[in-house]
């Protein structure tokens, strides 16, 4: 016996219950966007414009930078914001042109593995970064750190 | 381009309309010959006044009477003739001679991202299922006043008089990069369809179809590259509609 589908039955089925990804997806490109342009922008200004500019960068440079924690949070902000953006990105262009599902599988799994590394990588630099270890041989050491009392 | 009656002084007489050659490269398909789509050329007489439609009728009429097109009405209201048009979609029927660069060849194909059936026709199929899947009819769950219409205030009719302009040609969908990739996505036209009666204060079911288009081929797939608003022939300002689609799911209603 064939039965006839009730009218306005949708073709396919309505979404499951559950976190929408694809909404906040959206939302999180368009916010990490807004807050990304104020952090790189920064980023750039301050090490490469003001002051001596570019001859200025160094090992030194950023350990003076980093012992000041505005910077780390400013530096870890920008890692982990950019870092998810441009996965997420890529993510949505893989879904567009990858079509066989074993390449499209993969590449996505190698996205996110290539994030979720180096995001683990720059939180462990950034918050853990000791310009001068003690206890460290004095010939791996920059010049500042005998000047430096601990 | 001088002719002998350009050269001659002629005051005050309207000058004839001057007629030149224009070449059109059509991209032809027979399925039961060819295994590939191929480029072919005409050279076909025109005003600056005719449109891509009269061409395309000189050389179905006159030259090959093979050339496979749809048209219908012929004045930009019913649909049929959807086409890219020099790289972009546009009606074959609005779009006039004089508007294109005829020192160079026109190229004219089939709108890209639908399965292509004959030369110019493709199959509306999957765009009308989309379209379908969208339920783009009143859905009120009020009766209206005895023997009366329902009542809609000038304000609440504007709100999607933009989008109650579409004829439903795919010239907007079938420019989408999205909608080419997998054809997976709702397209344009399915949302803008959408957009006319989720807006239409006299329907009730707005939350049924913006669930429908929260999905993960609904709306959050725009890339707002704004192909559809350029493609529109009615000039309905679609990515915009699509942007307003998004706000209400933010919101949550209409």
């Amino acid at each position: 016996m064939t039965t006839i589908e009730a009218p306005r039955t949708p073709s396919r089925p309505a979404r499951s219950k559950g976190v929408n990804w694809e909404k906040w997806g959206w939302l999180y490109m368009r916010a990490s966007g807004v807050l990304l342009v104020v952090l790189i922008f920064g980023h750039l200004i301050v090490n490469l414009v003001l002051g001596e500019g570019i001859k200025a960068v160094d090992f030194g440079f950023v350990a003076g930078k980093w012992a000041d924690p505005f910077w780390r949070i400013w530096d870890g902000l920008m890692l982990w914001l950019a870092l998810i953006h441009g996965g997420n990105g890529m993510r949505t262009i893989v879904n567009d042109y990858a079509h066989n599902r074993t390449i499209n599988r993969t590449l996505k799994l190698l996205i996110l593995a290539a994030v979720v590394i180096l995001i683990l990588l720059g939180t462990y630099t950034v918050t853990f970064f000791d310009p001068c270890p003690s206890g460290a041989p004095a010939n791996l050491l920059p010049d500042f750190c005998s000047t430096i009392t601990k | 381009m001088s002719t002998a009656v350009a050269d001659a002084p002629a005051p005050e007489a309207p000058a004839p309309i001057k007629s030149f050659v224009v070449t059109l490269i059509i991209r032809r398909f027979d399925p039961d010959v060819d295994s590939e789509p191929h480029w072919q050329d005409y050279d076909v007489e025109m005003y600056p006044t005719d449109r891509i439609l009269d061409a395309l009728h000189k050389i179905k009429w006159e030259q090959d009477g093979s050339l496979t097109f749809r048209r219908s009405c012929a004045h930009g209201v019913c649909g049929s003739d959807a086409m890219r048009i020099n790289g972009r979609n546009r009606l074959a029927c609005k779009t006039l001679i004089k508007d294109l660069d005829v020192q160079k060849p026109i190229y004219v194909e089939a709108i890209k991202g639908l399965p292509l059936e004959k030369d110019l026709v493709v199959d509306m199929d999957p765009f009308f299922e989309s379209y379908r899947e969208v339920q783009p009819f009143l859905q009120a769950n009020s009766a209206p006043p005895e023997g009366k219409e329902r009542i809609q205030s000038v304000a609440d009719r504007a709100r999607f008089d933009d989008t109650t302009k579409c004829i439903l040609c795919a010239a907007c969908t079938s420019s989408c990069p999205v909608f080419w990739t997998d054809g997976q996505y709702f397209g344009p036209a399915a949302i803008v369809n959408a957009h006319r009666f989720i807006f239409d204060s006299r329907d009730d079911e707005a939350q049924v179809r913006l669930d429908i288009l929260n999905e993960k081929e609904g709306v959050w797939r725009c890339r707002t590259t704004f192909n559809c608003t350029d493609a529109c022939p009615r000039g309905i300002q679609v990515t915009q509609a699509i942007a307003e689609v998004k706000q209400a799911i933010m919101r949550g209603h209409r």
